[in-house]
């Protein structure tokens, strides 16, 4: 918990030197950091916290244990909020996109000041917001792109029309990269809702920080509740309900950890959901961005469609 | 149109004129009576030495008997495809990849009446679908992706793709032939080497075809097929040394395997089950509809993972459908699956023969009205009347769970909100049909369908160049044209 | 009998029916069923002859053979008509006799119908009164086109009044008509104005009859049977001249109206070469010959 300094004020002597010792004395006003689910910000209905601290050994904040309720909470605003945001113009989705990088930029010194709490020096953390709006903008623009890059008109060899093109796979629970505490959440979602999905996300344990504010920066930025939903608390806690959730559709996890990463194969084969790892990605590189990770919670469907033949060249009427 | 006002009208089509018998000669096919399996290019015993029977379903009699590979047979015929991907088929140059894939197509053409013969003997579907589907699609398949080899570097923007390795395949009884193809076409042709394992009940086809991957002088090891049940499966799955795995089979087999290979790098594809929605809307042209309802759900005896087998109809025209299913349904021949006139052959074996009726016996008991047509069934082998039922609740498991047989449900409903809603409320979303005439509709309908293919206006149509593949427990990834290439790929 | 709004007719889908018609080309017909077939179409058949330069001695030599398909296999069914312009009827109902042949007149200003109403009443009782048990209108293209559907229905009224007992086949010319759609609202209209048999063509257009277009026209007539309980009676004419395509129409319309419809008072093929070509696949069969047709008269 960020302590309540009182700050030395300075000193000020009147002119006439009657007002003396006078302490500007203020109160500084601490953020609670609470979870974001459909649109709102509720505490964890567990009513737990967890203080993390930093390297110097200063304690961050109250930061809220999300249990299996929250995020089960979580989902149902997510599931709620699909069919909105997969319906959404794709146009519509990348300005919402980049006007979360605009509200993002307009936020920066805040990150900026959290990333150094968390240990980050200054010129990192600098790096790392930056880096984080670009990511941002970079997916608005592919918002109204990739399906044309992962679209394809198939010449089938009877007369039909046949197209197939990627959809979004649904609700994607993510737990984001648990360094990289801003750049990596914001490499996980963005391509994730780009693509037209919802989706869970639990920030990163030891520097939750970055995820709530980023989740205040989501809320001022027209995107829909419901559609990213932010949870705080232990990867070890809510992996498994990630996992096994029957109406989660694809799940994202970035960590090296073998176990978990078993753990999720495993489970989720109770109803055959995407498993999507990025244990192996620099979110700091260009490999950090692609389209290839959109196409990652997408589905490919296919259309088919008579096609008349009637007149002109090989009538057959 | 006006209501029918008599319903007691009824088209007699039990005629004097009938069709006689028109068996398809099996003289073109040549049936070894035992089978060894294929690895490193060559016919091999199996380390068991135990081989089990194939039967035709259709007289219950013996066709063959084919080895039974156990753990050791499927480490060989590995360690067989491993050499040859490291020592041959990733070095060779694609266009020269292309040539032998190109090569293979060609001799499945030229020898179609045979594949098609064996197909239908070994499998139960009538030789009009395995001579008209099966055995063209299949040879189109290599066809069209032997011309992907060399052009892979147009297939990803920006990303080189690098094959995997060895990729396991285990495939279904319902398209032996085509899903051999499905899999080693493109697995091949992006310079994997492949253990193919066919269905126990339906391994001839994929040894036929076997032997004219021998006979093209495709290098020793590139595809292996191995022959066994479920437990010759799982050896494939198992094994450390593979790549991917690619199965097209039932969502429980799915969910073992991919449990299975949690705590692997293996990559998978699975094609699932389904349980497909077909909504007709008053505006459809509804003898086109009738007609796509029955190729939805009676194509191969219903043994098709993207059968339509759930049918949506809106009230309003509901009577006319009923009736025109009712009679397209007498016109239905079910019997000797070699004979050129069968539209409905014998189902694939016993152990399916007795799922299938505990599920039209459940579907009685749950209070469904049954309607089969009146056909004669033959004396011998496993035959199943062509099967409506209505009355049909969302409720009733005939209409939740994937019954793989001529089974049809037909439920009614009102308004699309309905409709869309209904189709979408199940764990599967392999397939969907719509019909209307309505072209807005079309495109509101196939965009709400959570499932990977959608036919609008036509029902079961398949393609080498048309990616299939499922939603939710219907699997993951695709099969069949450009998507297809990414299952047996990695972009760097 | 409520006649319904036209503009609605049922929709077909070309490549749906397209795909379902030749499905009936699948089905092999083999041996006694074969034999049987050919039978079948045989006496079936409107043995035609539709020619500016018909004469007396053309008709009446047609008709002979109408009688006499192949003297030398006894016990071969006659054909079910002949079928003239109206001036031949007197003629032909003279050769025929009391055969069992029926006379069968085109009417209405055959085949274009460009005519006022009066002329083609005048054309349908002058063949009716000649003789003529049946009669082959055809539809006014040009009206149904402009969407004047209550024109043609009143029309094929008319004429069907003017018929008085002889049975009228209305003629759609679905090779003017230009998509399926238009084939079974042009199918609906005649049926419910009063047409004994719908007929897809005249003959003289190209494209005339095809295994879709008789698809179309055998569910419309199902269709109207099931509402009115009324069967009405199908003629494809106009490019079949095989056995083999002859045998399909028939595997057609056996899987579509079946049984009652499975005879020449419900099912007609209009054609003038048909008829030899199934005698020769009969001697075929009988024989295990291949034919020449040198054996076989032109008639």
């Amino acid at each position: 918990m960020a302590k309540t300094v009182i700050k030395k004020s300075n000193i000020h002597i009147s002119s006439n030197g009657m007002e003396k010792h006078i302490p500007e004395k203020r109160l500084e006003v601490l953020k609670t950091y609470k979870i974001y689910i459909g649109g709102q910000f509720p505490r964890t209905e567990s009513g737990r916290y967890y203080v993390p601290v930093n390297k110097s050994g200063k304690k961050l904040a109250n930061v809220c244990l999300s249990s299996r309720k929250d995020f089960r909470d979580a989902m149902e605003s997510a599931r709620g909020a699909f069919g909105g945001w997969s319906g959404r113009a794709a146009f519509n989705r990348g300005q919402i996109l980049y006007r979360m990088a605009e509200m993002l930029e307009g936020r920066k010194a805040q990150f900026i000041d959290e990333l150094i709490q968390q240990d980050s020096t200054a010129a990192q953390a600098e790096v790392e917001v930056n880096l984080a709006i670009d990511r941002l903008i970079y997916y608005a623009g592919w918002c109204d792109k990739y399906q044309q890059i992962f679209s394809a008109v198939n010449p089938v060899a009877s007369s039909h029309f046949n197209f197939s093109v990627p959809e979004p796979t649904g609700v994607v629970a993510v737990i984001a990269p648990q360094n990289d505490s801003l750049l990596g959440l914001v490499s996980v979602i963005a391509p994730v809702i780009a693509g037209g999905n919802t989706c869970v996300v639990l920030g990163s344990f030891d520097k939750p920080l970055c995820c709530v504010t980023f989740a205040e920066v989501l809320n001022s930025s027209d995107l829909p509740g419901g559609v990213v939903n932010i949870l705080t608390g232990k990867s070890s806690e809510l992996a498994s309900w990630f996992a096994e959730h029957m109406d989660v559709n694809a799940v994202v996890y970035c960590e090296k950890d073998e176990a978990t990463q078993k753990m999720f194969k495993e489970k989720s084969a109770v109803n055959v959901k995407r498993v999507v790892l990025y244990d192996k990605v620099n979110w700091y590189s260009d490999a950090g961005q692609s389209p290839y990770f959109i196409n990652d919670t997408q589905e490919i469907k296919t259309t088919w469609h008579p096609i008349e033949n009637i007149g002109g060249g090989g009538s057959k009427y | 149109m006006a209501k029918t006002k008599n319903n007691t009208l009824k088209l007699q089509f039990d005629t004097t004129w009938n069709y006689a018998p028109a068996p398809e000669s099996k003289s073109i096919a040549s049936i070894k009576p035992r089978y060894e399996l294929f690895i490193n290019g060559e016919f091999v015993k199996p380390s068991s030495k135990k081989y089990f029977d194939t039967i035709n379903p259709a007289n219950e009699e013996k066709l063959s008997e084919v080895a039974d590979a156990n753990a050791a047979d499927i480490d060989k015929a590995v360690k067989a495809a491993r050499t040859a991907y490291d020592k041959v088929w990733s070095k060779m140059p694609a266009k020269e990849r292309a040539k032998y894939i190109y090569r293979i197509a060609r001799m499945m053409q030229e020898r179609a009446r045979e594949f098609a013969v064996i197909e239908s003997l070994d499998g139960g579907k009538p030789i009009r679908e395995s001579r008209d589907f099966d055995v063209p699609t299949a040879a189109n398949h290599f066809f069209y992706y032997a011309g992907w080899a060399d052009k892979l570097e147009y297939a990803f923007p920006n990303r080189t793709a690098v094959p995997l390795g060895v990729a396991g395949q285990i495939i279904p009884w319902n398209f032996p032939l085509l899903m051999a193809a499905w899999k080693v076409a493109p697995a091949i042709a992006t310079g994997n080497t492949v253990v193919l394992k066919p269905a126990e009940t339906t391994p001839l086809t994929a040894l036929k075809l076997a032997e004219i991957i021998q006979e093209a002088d495709l290098p020793p090891g590139v595809v292996n097929i191995i022959t066994g049940a479920g437990a010759t499966g799982a050896a494939i799955v198992n094994h450390p040394d593979i790549d991917k795995i690619a199965f097209t089979g039932s969502t429980d087999v799915g969910k073992i395997i991919q449990k299975a290979i949690a705590g692997t790098n293996k990559k998978a594809t699975l094609e699932l089950g389904g349980k497909a929605a077909n909504i007709i809307f008053e505006d459809a042209p509804l003898d086109q509809a009738v007609e796509g309802v029955i190729n939805g759900i009676f194509f191969n005896q219903g043994h098709v993972c993207c059968a339509g087998s759930r049918l949506y109809v809106q009230e309003s025209v509901y009577k006319t459908v009923l009736r025109k299913l009712k009679d397209r349904l007498e016109t239905l021949i079910v019997g000797d699956p070699l004979d050129k006139n069968t539209d409905i052959g014998a189902i694939n074996s016993k152990q399916q023969l007795e799922t299938i009726h505990k599920y039209i016996k459940i579907g009685q008991q749950e209070g469904a009205e049954m309607f089969q047509s009146s056909c004669a069934l033959p004396g011998k082998g496993y035959f199943c009347r062509p099967t409506l039922f209505t009355n049909v609740a969302q409720s009733s498991r005939i209409a939740q769970e994937e019954i793989f047989g001529p089974v049809l449900t037909i439920q009614t409903f009102r308004t699309e909100d309905e409709v869309i809603e209904k189709a979408n409320n199940t764990p599967f979303g392999l397939s969907a049909g719509v019909w209307t005439d309505k072209g807005s509709k079309i495109f509101n309908m196939t965009t709400k369908m959570r499932a990977g293919v959608v036919w609008a206006n036509t029902y079961n149509k398949f393609d080498p160049t048309s990616p299939f593949g499922g939603y939710k427990e219907s699997g993951y990834g695709r099969e069949g044209g450009l998507h297809g290439l990414s299952a047996y790929v990695n972009l760097i | 009998m409520i006649i319904p709004d036209f503009r609605i007719s049922p929709r077909v889908d070309q490549v749906g029916i397209e795909e379902r018609a030749s499905r009936v080309t699948k089905r092999s017909i083999k041996k006694e069923s074969k034999m049987n077939g050919l039978l079948l179409a045989l006496n079936m058949i409107d043995l035609t002859t539709l020619e500016g330069k018909d004469t007396d001695g053309k008709v009446k030599q047609l008709c002979y053979k109408a009688q006499h398909l192949h003297d030398a296999y006894p016990g071969l069914p006659t054909v079910a008509a002949i079928c003239v312009y109206p001036s031949m009827v007197k003629t032909a109902k003279q050769a025929l006799g009391n055969s069992g042949v029926k006379v069968a007149s085109v009417a209405t200003a055959f085949p274009s119908g460009q005519a006022p109403r009066d002329v083609k009443i005048r054309d349908t009782k002058y063949a009716v009164a000649n003789g003529a048990d049946e009669v082959d209108m055809v539809i006014s293209r040009g009206k149904f086109l402009m969407g004047e559907y209550n024109y043609v229905f009143d029309e094929i009224a008319a004429i069907k009044e003017a018929c008085g007992d002889a049975r009228l086949k209305v003629i759609l010319e679905t090779g003017e008509l230009g998509s399926y759609d238009k084939v079974r609202r042009a199918s609906d209209i005649a049926m419910y104005a009063g047409a004994d048999f719908i007929k897809t063509s005249t003959g003289k257009i190209s494209p005339a009859a095809t295994l879709p277009v008789t698809l179309v026209m055998l569910e419309a007539i199902r269709d109207f049977y099931y509402v009115t309980g009324k069967m009405i009676a199908m003629k494809p004419a106009g490019g079949i001249s095989k056995s083999k395509l002859a045998l399909h129409y028939l595997v057609m319309l056996k899987e579509v109206l079946g049984e009652a419809w499975m005879n020449n008072e419900w099912f007609r093929f209009g054609a003038s070469s048909l008829a030899n070509d199934l005698l020769m696949q009969i001697v075929k069969e009988k024989t295990g010959l291949y034919q020449s047709k040198d054996y076989f008269s032109i008639d």
